[in-house]
């Protein structure tokens, strides 16, 4: 079973493959959501997400969770072990439905040899992605620990697998991170993954504020790839918007709607769904088929409606997002010949800066904001290497200010239905749905 | 905004007189970072310096940063549903420090999955030692005046 394989045929069909984010405690739970994303009326992904224990490599706790049937927030591969993650796939993963691992971790080596013992070979993920907005781990230590899981997925290549990595750097923060330093990010994980050995890989990219931002930022993420990964089989996955969701079920399927024709007119093939439940609580099952047929119909009925390229998409056109993110790539790849190395470097330098980054190896000067236009925008480039913000003050930033920016697609989106009902005092709720949980792990909003 | 590793000095105003200072932290297993950054706005709005330790802080650093700096307060703030699990081996161990017995220790967000009943989690959070819980719907008013409180001059 070969992922990248998978996404490819389907692409080939004219099919966008949907995936959700699902992951539960216990393995008949977590098979029975399986068995309904593939039984879903879509060309659907499967996904395991694991739990917050288990990202943080708490193996204590995920332990004393399953012994005592604690509800997780995801599934603990590495407690439950190899056999029972091979006896849960067991003619639900195949060659028309591949299965992803979606963990979060920082330090993932445990969790890839687990899953490669079992089986499986397709997880996603990153040493900055993975390292940066979640927790403390020092790049240092995220690292080693990166590479020792890529040696652990490119040596099942002897055995005939085919293992796939997807970049995370596409989705950094969830929100609020203008395009070019995800573009930037994402390329540069997928270039220390080839330099890993690994030869399928796909690249992230999340959904923004502006949808003509966005295609200039797929489209420059596409032409990157076409330039400098020649020899890898490379596909893009869309996120559907990571940050604060909209309230109204009709908001929150207009945004996944927008997040699909993105998709679609970029030419990418796969995207990750977002449901009606995510302002609120992790979703159901149900709610997660829901996302991956109403997102298969609206990718048919665009496909079906064709037409050119959209501004800004095609590969020979020159973009605002492309300048910055060939500059930061240039910036790192000249660092060194290590590619892993070179970007440990270039944050711990400030050539990367992640705005509103808490970790302690990011420089934390950036600041971005979203612009009238609805683009995101830099207020201070800190020490990267990007041309310096003309007119804008760097105003001190309020709370209030930061969840006026945090709720701003979840406004857009809701207003239709609220017509400006809304309270306009922020709740904390507001400001915690932001994603940054962890690439898969568990909560509502999480990558 | 800023954010500051423990271990660093506590911070100081412009005119060198220490501010009050309150430490912002994660739980262990919480990834999130948009509250944390919300929550030290909001505080340094109040007047406070802020501490902000970041997502997926172990139990014995967010008790080594509490001895170091001995803030006003200690806030903590999970949103991944493991709040409630690991909200408890975090008091308890900052707690059975003397120098943080009397400290104010305020937790808020999505404390548990979705199936539990909210008041009964805050009831036991409040027993276990916690001053202060607050529930991911309620608005921020509640948490400003209890801010407000707090710059009163220690007693």
């Amino acid at each position: 079973m070969s992922f990248g394989e998978a996404v490819r045929r389907a692409h080939r069909a004219g099919r966008l493959v949907v995936q959700p984010r699902m992951g539960m405690a216990d393995p008949a739970r977590m098979r029975a959501a399986l068995v309904a994303t593939k039984a879903a009326n879509a060309h659907s992904a499967g996904t395991i997400t694991l739990d917050s224990y288990t990202r943080i490599g708490d193996w204590e706790a995920a332990r004393r969770a399953v012994h005592e049937g604690l509800d997780l927030n995801g599934y603990p591969i590495v407690t439950h072990g190899a056999e029972t993650l091979r006896l849960m796939l067991a003619g639900v993963a195949d060659p028309d439905f591949p299965v992803q691992v979606r963990h979060g971790s920082a330090q993932p080596s445990r969790i890839v040899e687990t899953m490669c013992r079992g089986g499986l070979y397709a997880t996603e993920g990153g040493p900055v992605s993975y390292c940066l907005p979640y927790g403390r781990t020092r790049l240092d230590a995220a690292l080693p620990d990166w590479m020792r899981a890529c040696r652990t997925l490119a040596a099942s290549q002897e055995s005939g697998a085919r293992p796939h990595l997807e970049t995370f750097g596409g989705c950094l923060m969830g929100q609020l991170c203008p395009p070019g330093l995800l573009v930037a990010i994402s390329v540069l994980e997928a270039l220390f993954f080839r330099s890993m050995g690994l030869r399928s890989l796909s690249v992230s990219y999340a959904q923004q504020t502006s949808p003509e931002q966005d295609r200039e930022a797929i489209g420059a993420l596409r032409r990157l790839c076409g330039e400098l990964l020649p020899d890898v089989d490379w596909h893009v996955v869309v996120y559907a918007y990571m940050g604060v969701y909209p309230r109204t079920a009709s908001g929150a399927r207009e945004l996944l709607a927008a997040a699909t024709r993105l998709a679609v007119d970029t030419g990418s093939e796969r995207l990750i769904v977002k449901t009606v439940a995510e302002a609120y609580r992790i979703p159901t099952i149900a709610e997660n088929v829901d996302a991956l047929e109403m997102a298969a119909s609206v990718a048919e009925d665009h496909t079906a409606r064709g037409g050119p390229m959209p501004v800004g998409v095609r590969p020979d056109q020159d973009s605002e997002v492309y300048g910055e993110a060939s500059a930061l790539i240039d910036a790192v790849l000249n660092l060194g010949p290590h590619p892993g190395r070179a970007l440990v470097a270039a944050v711990k330098r400030g050539l990367l800066d992640i705005p509103y980054c808490l970790h302690p190896d990011n420089a934390g000067r950036a600041r971005s904001y979203i612009g009238a236009d609805g683009r995101l925008r830099w207020s201070d480039v800190g020490a990267m290497p990007l041309p310096r913000p003309v007119g804008v003050g760097r105003a001190a930033l309020t709370a209030a200010g930061l969840v006026a920016a945090l709720s701003h697609v979840q406004r857009a989106f809701d207003a239709p239905v609220l017509q400006g009902a809304r309270s306009s005092r922020p709740t904390i709720e507001q400001a915690s749905q932001g994603a940054g949980g962890g690439g898969g792990a568990g909560s509502s909003s999480s990558g | 905004m800023r954010s500051a590793s423990p271990g660093g000095r506590v911070p100081r105003t412009a005119t060198g007189v220490a501010s009050p200072t309150i430490v912002v932290s994660s739980l262990k297993s919480d990834a999130h970072t948009w509250n944390l950054v919300f929550l030290q706005l909001l505080i340094e709005e109040a007047g406070f310096e802020v501490v902000n330790l970041g997502p997926c802080v172990p139990t014995d650093l967010l008790v080594s940063a509490s001895l170091e700096l001995l803030p006003r307060a200690i806030v903590l703030s999970s949103v991944n549903g493991h709040g409630y699990h690991d909200a408890l081996p975090a008091i308890a161990a900052l707690r059975a420090r003397p120098a943080l017995a009397g400290t104010p220790v305020i937790i808020g967000g999505k404390l548990g999955v979705g199936a539990e009943d909210r008041s009964a989690l805050a009831e036991h959070l409040l027993a276990s030692g916690f001053d202060a819980v607050y529930d991911d719907t309620q608005e921020t008013g509640g948490f400003r005046e209890l801010l407000a409180a707090m710059t009163a001059p220690p007693s």
